[in-house]
């Protein structure tokens, strides 16, 4: 198990101040906040692509490659077909009998009759959702998501949220930055609000939307932006 | 490093096929007048050895010698080929063939030389009427021989030359080329000027002189790694069959060269 | 002009065996000359592209630079290294083939390693976050970008071909274009035009043009099929 992920006094330049939270198994963890909160230098922190500034990043096993997992909001594929990208993950893990998990992986997201098509022609959505089979096929324990939907319209919107719930409920750990508010309510279960850098309020979902402890988080939720 | 010194050792594999060859250094003049592709055939035939022609002007080619990159070398300037035996750079030199240079001018005659013999005399008419004149100036064998008849004109070409004299640092062909583009004059060697196509308003203007005679040697080279068949092809040249397969040369019927061997 | 194209027409219906023998040996210095070039600059500006280390910028500019390397001074560099009074004089590699490879490799090399530099690093920017995310670091990612951007890598190989192609300085010194032995098509284009057969030398020239031309547009057509079947 490398959860609970414990950050202490992690900070990033002038984008996050320093904050402390633990994210533990279970419940899905949804981050959210307006545009420039500073979500996605969060998430990157937590997966490992950034350095803190300062302050500690640690998970409780030592050994965290492969078992935990990051979707970005504009998916980049090699330029091979569908099947064959998420084979490359595979084998890059060093994964047995990656030709069968690679087929397993598509099927779970509905991408088993386009798995020869170019990776590169299929739509929006299509690439999406290949990124989540092939981050979904190492079977991790946390899969971050970084506002996977923001470039999407709202059928394959729709599609990538099924697919999130489908992991949810198979057990995967999701955490997820978002700025849409249908989305938090949809796939969360507790809620981590940003503002201009700081965690301002953390909350099971219901109570967060229907009483809001802070008022940076009330005007949020009201669909006011801030301005800073 | 590992992978270029395979790559090192893959072309000298390709080049190891290509045994009993020499390097032979030569002019440009020799080369282009059409001699060699007549006479290396019947040698190699002969005997197996395929010559392989680098042609420079004289003086790169002596150099050429000194480098050792050459086997043997085939020119035409005879104190620059016994400097080149006396350095130690050469084993010996053997005469073998002559023919003659010839001033080239342009069909109008600025300087008023044309159908004379008398080489000397043309060259300081040239000057003294500062006509354009086109010399090599590429340490060759002909513009050695231009620079001697300076020397004996009296003239000190370095001292004296003006706008009119047109050093070029090329061959032959390119100085005939030049000269036809400018309507100047020029020292060439008879078998380019035969072999030559893009004559312009071009002619012969003094043939005949004594001192346009043209002398050829070749020489062995001391450090040449394949002496043996360097030496059988300077023997077959001086031997009646090379000089015989050189006399046959001609272009348009007229003979280019004159074997002279042994003399 | 109309000479020229008629020497060029009357050239290659004859079939002349001086004539296929130049063409083939002209395309076998400068392909080989491409095929090394490659084969050591496309890794070399992956790893240009991706790596950080004190004096990198310096590097690319002094790369960037070489790609302007005058071939006669290549070829001047090539002779004395190989040259029987030069250091590697033993290998008698001097006025053959094999040297006219050598000096046409050092010429293009820098080309298609700045060239492959630049596409790579402007491809970095778009990969690289997503292959860390998926544990491809440092060499394999390189090779990996690589690979995947290789038909427009082609470009810069093409730039390298075109380079050596077209070049007659450096195979003339290095390879003293030796009739039948060393002679290709750049410098018997040199030799007809000091001879004077402007006529010969152009009819060459538009064979050679020609020959490039039909290269050019197979890698096109490749790079073209390519596109349709990897998006």
């Amino acid at each position: 198990m490398i959860l609970p992920l414990k950050l202490e006094e992690v900070s990033f330049l002038q984008i996050l101040h320093p904050l402390s939270l633990q994210i533990e198994a279970g419940p899905s963890t949804i981050i959210l906040g307006a545009n420039g909160a500073g979500k996605s230098v969060l998430m990157r922190l937590m997966h490992g692509l950034l350095a803190p500034s300062s302050g500690k990043v640690s998970w409780s096993d030592a050994d965290v490659r492969r078992r935990q997992a990051m979707v970005f909001q504009r998916p980049v594929m090699l330029r091979r077909s569908a099947f064959q990208n998420v084979r490359f993950a595979l084998e890059v893990a060093g994964a047995a009998d990656a030709d069968r998990v690679a087929r397993e992986a598509l099927a779970e997201v509905g991408l088993s009759h386009l798995a020869h098509r170019p990776a590169r022609v299929l739509s929006g959505g299509e690439q999406q959702r290949l990124a989540l089979a092939r981050a979904w096929a190492l079977h991790p324990e946390v899969l971050f998501l970084d506002e996977p939907t923001a470039s999407l319209d709202p059928t394959a919107t729709r599609e990538i949220e099924a697919v999130i719930r489908a992991f949810d409920g198979a057990g995967t750990k999701i955490v997820m930055a978002t700025h849409n508010l249908g989305q938090a309510r949809r796939l969360g279960d507790e809620v981590i609000y940003l503002h201009q850098g700081r965690m301002v309020e953390r909350a099971p979902v219901e109570k967060f939307f229907a009483q809001p402890a802070t008022p940076e988080a009330a005007a949020f939720i009201k669909g006011e932006l801030p301005w800073v | 490093m590992g992978l270029i010194r395979i790559i090192l050792l893959a072309c000298i594999a390709v080049n190891a096929h290509a045994q009993g060859y020499i390097t032979m250094a030569s002019t440009t003049s020799t080369e282009q007048s059409g001699l060699f592709k007549h006479l290396l055939p019947i040698f190699e035939k002969k005997t197996g050895i395929q010559v392989r022609v680098v042609a420079l002007g004289t003086g790169q080619a002596l150099d050429m010698g000194r480098r050792g990159d050459a086997d043997v070398v085939f020119v035409h300037a005879r104190p620059l080929e016994e400097k080149f035996v006396a350095e130690g750079h050469g084993v010996r030199r053997y005469e073998v063939m002559y023919n003659d240079f010839v001033l080239i001018g342009p069909k109008s005659d600025p300087a008023k030389v044309a159908g004379g013999n008398d080489a000397v005399r043309a060259f300081r008419t040239i000057f003294q009427k500062k006509a354009p004149f086109v010399s090599r100036g590429d340490r060759s064998g002909t513009h050695f021989a231009e620079l001697e008849l300076w020397k004996a004109a009296g003239i000190d070409i370095e001292r004296e030359k003006g706008a009119w004299y047109r050093e070029i640092g090329q061959g032959m062909g390119p100085a005939l080329n030049i000269a036809a583009g400018m309507n100047a004059y020029v020292l060439a060697d008879r078998g380019t000027w035969l072999s030559f196509k893009n004559r312009a308003d071009l002619v012969i203007a003094v043939e005949g002189d004594r001192r346009l005679f043209n002398q050829y040697g070749i020489i062995l080279v001391k450090g040449s790694a394949k002496r043996d068949r360097a030496q059988a092809f300077i023997d077959w040249v001086i031997s009646r069959e090379g000089q015989q397969a050189i006399a046959a040369y001609r272009i348009g019927g007229e003979q280019l060269f004159f074997p002279n061997a042994g003399s | 002009m109309g000479e020229a194209i008629c020497a060029a027409a009357a050239l290659v219906a004859s079939g002349d065996p001086a004539l296929v023998g130049i063409v083939a040996l002209s395309l076998l210095v400068s392909l080989s000359a491409v095929a090394l070039a490659t084969l050591l600059g496309l890794p070399l500006g992956a790893a240009l592209a991706v790596a950080r280390f004190p004096g990198r910028r310096p590097i690319i500019v002094l790369l960037n630079a070489l790609m302007g390397l005058p071939p006669v001074v290549v070829g001047l560099v090539v002779y004395l290294l190989l040259s029987r009074a030069g250091p590697l004089g033993d290998l008698g590699l001097l006025f053959t083939p094999g040297a006219m490879v050598i000096a046409q490799t050092i010429l293009i090399l820098p080309i298609i390693a700045a060239l492959c530099r630049q596409a790579v690093e402007d491809a970095w920017v778009e990969y690289q976050e997503q292959l860390r995310s998926l544990g491809v670091e440092g060499t394999r990612a390189a090779f990996t970008v690589l690979w995947d951007i290789r038909f427009s890598l082609l470009t810069a190989i093409l730039a390298g071909l075109g380079r050596a192609s077209a070049e007659v300085g450096a195979v003339m010194i290095v390879g003293g274009n030796i009739d039948g032995v060393t002679r290709v098509m750049t410098t018997a284009i040199a030799l007809e035009t000091s001879k004077g057969d402007l006529p010969l030398a152009l009819g060459l020239g538009l064979v050679l043009i020609a020959v490039v031309l039909a290269l050019n547009t197979a890698a096109f057509l490749v790079k073209e099929a390519a596109q349709r079947r990897y998006g």
